[in-house]
């Protein structure tokens, strides 16, 4: 598998990033204050307003280093993409199974089988490792929930239905979610999923954390030469990465959600650190956002085994691996695709 | 023959012979992976640091990057390297007096390879030059980087077929735009794009059903 690299996230507002020959420069008020070589970076993500020079936009392109613009609060703004990568058949076959509402609807459906039996994972390892501490007969309540899902998602074939099912099992499983806060509970306390804006704590976090997966995931779209915008379950709408949505359904469970989980329990993120904006909205600061990529990229770095694949793969490359998947899939090496399903 | 439109690059029938999922990769889905071998290949082919620098000897002149195409085969590509040799036997080339009988002289990095993959792409050119020059080539030259030696080849009528053979398949592949299935083996570790490959992946049987039925049976999580 190849070797997953760096992605250099850039927070400061007052940073602007240039080339000088094969490196990336940062400098704040016109002083260096960063320079690293292009070839040990995979990304490059902005949240900051001053921007990157056209002749380092170059340097990413060439080099196969994506560029992604957010704004402060970690919405996307825009992305540097080079040359369409890829076949024109491949993308054919995508937008064809997207029309194709049996094809787009039973490719969605293993999203959700992904998505539901990770939801499920990450209770049942929760009861597991802390089930003295926690209100088991609630979670129990809740995996069977999940597991009905599980054996309804298979049985359908209607969208609308899918939908439903994963409306219902994400809030049953949401519903017990307070449980994994295991410190600091005082200060972060999760009664349900809102996001446009997230006003509390947990919500900002498990945001952001969705945010950069999103990116991460569009990124690897691109690169195995899929487009990130046309997708299955998520239906077209300007602007929107459908695909990238789609495929991140499964990975969210574990990698943002338990990801958020752990960054609280472990106390690695203080609730000093969070501000609550007048219109009820909670935003972090600098040093939460930077505690919070920290770990982020630490993450990535660990190594699992892929459950179907088999091999040793660093988490970081999951998104590259199922698009790769999807993309193997589309091309008919597999007969179905397969979802990430954690241990 | 074939029409401009469906000519494939010449350089695919080393890729093909060596692997035709590899092949359709990099030529059908258009991925393109660079490792240590082809980043090399490319070092090597702009190494202005060469053996046939001097250009013009009495009864030879080089010359270099010569387009090359076969409507009977329908490939196109690049000599690296044409020796012309003044020869009774030979034919007129442009802007030259006399007659001239082509050597192709092609780059390779490394040695000679065990198998033929080197020869056929050698031999594919050698038909392309005679198509376009309407002469007959009895023989060209690989020079091997590792080993800095010259080594001949015989452009025999069994290459030949063989050469035909090989870019009859390539041509109905392309047309279909079918990836073959992997035939993986040990030249899977020396390919550069094992990873977008899989060659595991349609090798095994490796059924998603299943797979999906083992992590979603109640109350499981795969273990």
């Amino acid at each position: 598998m190849r070797h997953l690299l760096n992605t250099l996230y850039i927070t400061n507002p007052d940073a602007y990033v240039s080339r000088d020959g094969e490196n990336v420069v940062i400098k704040v008020d016109n002083n260096e204050v960063m320079r690293r070589p292009i070839h040990i970076l995979e990304g490059i993500v902005c949240f900051n307003y001053v921007g990157i020079s056209p002749g380092l936009m170059r340097l990413c392109v060439e080099n196969n280093v994506g560029v992604s613009f957010l704004n402060e609060y970690g919405r996307f703004i825009a992305r540097l993409s080079g040359e369409v990568k890829g076949n024109v058949l491949l993308r054919r076959t995508q937008y064809r199974y997207a029309d194709d509402k049996g094809k787009a609807v039973s490719i969605s459906k293993n999203f959700i089988i992904g998505k539901i039996a990770n939801c499920r994972s990450v209770l049942s390892r929760a009861i597991r490792d802390h089930g003295n501490s926690i209100d088991v007969d609630n979670m129990n309540h809740v995996l069977g929930n999940l597991s009905s899902a599980l054996e309804d998602v298979k049985k359908t074939s209607d969208s609308d239905e899918l939908r439903g099912i994963e409306g219902e099992a994400a809030r049953s499983y949401f519903s017990v979610f307070n449980n994994l806060i295991l410190q600091q509970k005082q200060d972060f306390n999760f009664t349900e999923r809102n996001r446009r804006p997230p006003v509390d704590n947990i919500n900002a976090l498990l945001s952001y954390a969705y945010t950069l997966l999103t990116f991460e995931m569009e990124s690897a779209l691109e690169t195995v030469g899929l487009d990130p915008y046309v997708g299955f379950f998520h239906t077209d709408r300007p602007g929107r990465v459908s695909l990238a949505l789609d495929m991140i359904e499964e990975l969210r469970p574990y990698m943002a959600e338990r990801f958020v989980i752990s960054l609280i329990n472990r106390k690695q993120i203080s609730p000093d650190g969070f501000i609550a904006k007048e219109s009820g909205g909670i935003i972090m600061d600098k040093d939460t956002k930077a505690a919070f990529l920290t770990a982020w990229q630490k993450r990535k770095q660990e190594e699992i085994t892929h459950p179907f694949l088999n091999e040793k793969i660093e988490i970081g490359l999951l998104p590259y691996v199922q698009a790769m998947l999807m993309a193997r899939f589309l091309r008919n090496d597999i007969e179905s695709y397969p979802p990430f399903f954690m241990g | 023959m074939y029409s401009e439109d469906e000519l494939l690059s010449l350089s695919g029938i080393q890729h093909y012979y060596f692997c035709k999922r590899q092949w359709a990769l990099i030529h059908v889905e258009q991925q393109w992976s660079e490792n240590m071998a082809t980043m090399e290949g490319k070092v090597i082919h702009e190494n202005a640091d060469d053996p046939f620098f001097t250009e013009t000897r009495k009864n030879t002149f080089i010359s270099r990057a010569i387009p090359l195409v076969s409507y009977r085969l329908g490939f196109y590509g690049i000599a690296d390297i044409v020796e012309f040799t003044v020869s009774k036997s030979g034919v007129e080339v442009k802007g030259r007096d006399g007659k001239w009988l082509p050597n192709i002289v092609e780059y390779k990095r490394g040695k000679p390879k065990e198998d033929e993959r080197d020869i056929v792409q050698l031999v594919a050119q050698a038909l392309c030059l005679e198509e376009m020059l309407k002469c007959k080539i009895a023989s060209s030259d690989f020079f091997y980087n590792e080993t800095k030696r010259r080594v001949k080849v015989e452009i025999t009528e069994a290459l030949r077929n063989q050469v035909v053979i090989l870019s009859d398949e390539m041509h109905r592949i392309y047309s279909e735009r079918i990836t073959p299935k992997a035939e993986s083996g040990k030249h899977c570790k020396s390919c550069s794009l094992t990873d977008i490959c899989m060659p595991r992946l349609t090798s095994k049987k490796a059924s998603v059903a299943n797979y999906i039925d083992k992590y979603t049976k109640a109350g499981g999580d795969g273990n």
